[in-house]
């Protein structure tokens, strides 16, 4: 391009010609076998329409009655109080902070997905960005639990909002845990508005496609009356570029407020600048590590290879390899810090991290997160299915551990010899966790059985046959217009 | 029929986006004002063939964020600084910086709200009848045809030159929509 442009630096406007690159170095296409509009609306339709498949019920029975283990669990812990759980001074904030850490994490490759790559013209977010959006409501529904039972008095939780109590005090704006109430609750509204608004055209696909009467008037309902027309398509789509601009910072800032829960306090070993960064990158790694898990199978499962291809798979493992690699380099910055730092407590809390009575969780958590994506430097194994499903899991198991190993080895050794302790989880705090999964599970299954699981009226939009200067398209050879 | 309804308008059948988008122009150019295309998809470069302006959504986005922003310093300042003042490590009652975060997530908050509902304000929508949706052919509309329709209000209709008019732009399915 850059000596084409030379060329014509005499201000003669040569004829530009863009030679094709040579075919070693030509892009996959993003949807495979130049598939028709048409194909794509009814391919992807039908997974919501049809007979309920047999998988999906068993899936939905297993992820049930999981559910109802942790809706079990917390009544139990609701009416009993919380001492079924296994925190107690000095571990006060224990295996369900690192829960709410965890899911909110994962939440966070949805936004991503469908905000940032929107803004970097990442064009093959389109595929995945609806699984994705819905992950997130989920997976922050699955986080919203853990810090709200946590308060003891769930019932009393309100008084976190602003909202005028019989004490006539307000909650107090200086503390990040008030921060973290607006950044989740807010991260919550904003992906359901950003969810809700990408569903629109497609819920009229699904309007008018559908043939019972009650499904008419549900889709019909939630479409708003949508019909296509590009007066609207020319307002939606200022909208929705406002909304992925909105929505940027707003991912960045939800985890980085997460993480001025640690950093803002005074305690060795969360007390460090590098929280922020570390957190967001660490929550797009499992992120995508848990789009991964939700995906691979069912790409297969719902005959979507020629819509989430392998070259999706592939470029979502470099996302995972990329932030791998951040976090890895945070883990390595933060021990070079609390050597470099001269702070005594600092070091300390670091080798008590590494070689403490922790020492199994702290290297679980290393295996997990730095050592397993660099696998995804392999193309031979970014191309294996099997390969990737699996480090996918092991990815969110070590970013499990990464939350654990941040706060219960901190808080396990504070300053005083007579404070340390060590916490041990009880049944109530493992199936209570456990049971998420499958509260997470039973709302993702819904979700793909009743709404388009793939963004329909995105992904034909970035097909050939959808672009007006293209053959497919319906372009002349050499065709122009004004 | 002999009670015929009122004609809302008339409406073209096209298979391709390069189809629609030239017709676009043409009658863009031809002077119509009531009319539109409807497509599955976003067609790039459709608002230039329509000769439609920059959509003004922004304006919601930034009204709903400023009120969001100014609505959250506001609040924390009335609230912890002067109807219950706390002392809090001796620092000040109210701080812009720590009010910084939850006003900041306010105007992300109302912003978000203010495009989508600026989105949907400015389409008119919701609108769960419309003469277009009574019409069988017209559910292609979100499949994978496409559509322009041109209505019986605007000044230059007349249906047979309309009519006419369409069918030289390549259309091959030509019908009326009755109100």
């Amino acid at each position: 391009m850059a000596h084409a442009a030379s060329s014509t630096a005499a201000g003669v406007p040569a004829a530009v010609r863009v030679e094709a690159p040579p075919p070693e170095l030509e892009r996959e296409p993003l949807v495979l076998n130049q598939r028709s509009p048409g194909w794509i609306t009814d391919h992807i339709a039908g997974v919501a329409e049809g007979k309920t498949p047999t998988w999906w019920w068993v899936a939905f029975g297993i992820s049930a009655s999981v559910m109802t283990v942790c809706f079990i669990m917390l009544a139990y812990l609701i009416s009993t109080g919380i001492g079924v759980w296994g925190l107690n001074h000095p571990v006060a904030w224990a295996w369900d902070i690192t829960n709410f850490v965890f899911w909110i994490g994962i939440g966070h490759a949805g936004t991503l997905i469908s905000a940032i790559l929107f803004l970097l013209r990442q064009r093959w977010r389109t595929s995945i960005n609806r699984a994705a959006e819905a992950m997130t409501i989920f997976a922050v529904i699955c986080a919203g639990i853990f810090p709200l039972v946590h308060t003891g008095r769930p019932w009393l939780a309100w008084w976190l909002l602003p909202i005028p109590t019989s004490n006539n005090i307000w909650p107090q704006f200086r503390s990040p845990l008030e921060w973290d109430v607006f950044a989740v609750s807010t991260y919550f509204t904003v992906s359901v508005l950003f969810w809700y608004m990408g569903l629109i055209p497609d819920l009229a696909v699904m309007r008018d496609r559908a043939k019972s009467k009650l499904k008419q008037i549900l889709y019909g309902l939630f479409a708003l009356g949508w019909r296509g027309s590009n007066r609207h398509w020319s307002n939606y789509e200022k909208a929705y570029l406002l909304l992925a601009g909105l929505s940027t910072p707003l991912v960045l800032s939800v985890h980085s407020i997460v993480s001025f829960d640690f950093a803002v306090s005074q305690l060795p070993g969360w007390h460090t600048t590098i929280f922020p960064p570390y957190f967001v990158a660490g929550a797009i790694f499992s992120g995508f590590g848990m789009v991964l898990t939700l995906l691979v199978p069912l790409r297969s499962v719902c005959h979507l290879e020629d819509i989430i291809t392998k070259r999706h798979v592939d470029l979502m493992c470099k996302v995972v390899l990329a932030t791998g690699s951040i976090v890895g380099y945070a883990y390595g910055m933060e021990f070079f810090i609390a050597w470099y730092g001269g702070n005594p407590y600092e070091l300390d809390a670091f080798k008590f991290r590494a070689f403490g009575p922790y020492w199994w969780a702290y290297w679980i958590m290393i295996t997990c997160n730095v050592i397993s994506p660099q696998l995804f430097w392999f193309k031979r194994i970014r191309q294996n299915m099997w390969a990737v499903f699996i480090i996918s899991i092991v990815v969110n198991i070590g970013m499990w551990f990464e939350r654990f190993v941040i706060i219960a080895t901190t808080l396990a050794r504070e300053f005083m010899p007579s404070n340390w302790g060590y916490f041990i989880p009880t049944k109530v705090d493992i199936l209570t966790f456990v049971g998420t999964f499958g509260l997470f599970l039973t709302l993702f299954l819904l979700f793909m059985r009743f709404l388009p699981m793939i963004a329909i009226s995105e992904v034909k939009g970035i097909t050939p046959q959808a672009d007006p200067h293209h053959p497919l398209g319906g372009a002349k050879e050499g065709g122009h217009h004004a | 029929m002999s009670t015929a309804r009122p004609v809302y308008g008339i409406l073209a059948e096209f298979d391709t986006p390069a189809a629609v988008l030239h017709a676009a122009e043409a009658i863009r150019d031809a002077g119509f004002r009531r009319w539109d295309v409807f497509t599955p998809f976003p067609v790039h470069g459709m608002d230039r063939a329509m000769g439609l302006k920059n959509s003004p959504v922004g304006w919601f986005t930034f009204i709903g964020g400023a009120t969001g922003f100014a609505l959250g310093q506001l609040m924390i300042w009335w609230m912890n600084a002067v109807d219950y003042p706390i002392l809090v490590g001796g620092k000040p009652y109210y701080s812009p910086l720590s009010s910084f975060p939850p006003s900041y997530e306010l105007t992300i908050l109302l912003g978000a709200f203010g495009s989508l509902f600026g989105m949907l304000f400015l389409n008119r929508l919701p609108r769960l009848h419309h003469p277009l949706l009574k019409n069988r052919r017209f559910k292609q509309a979100t499949h994978d045809k496409f559509y322009i329709v041109i209505e019986t209000d605007d000044p230059k209709y007349s249906e047979s030159d309309t009519r006419r008019m369409l069918e030289r732009l390549g259309s091959r399915h030509i019908e009326v929509v009755e109100e």
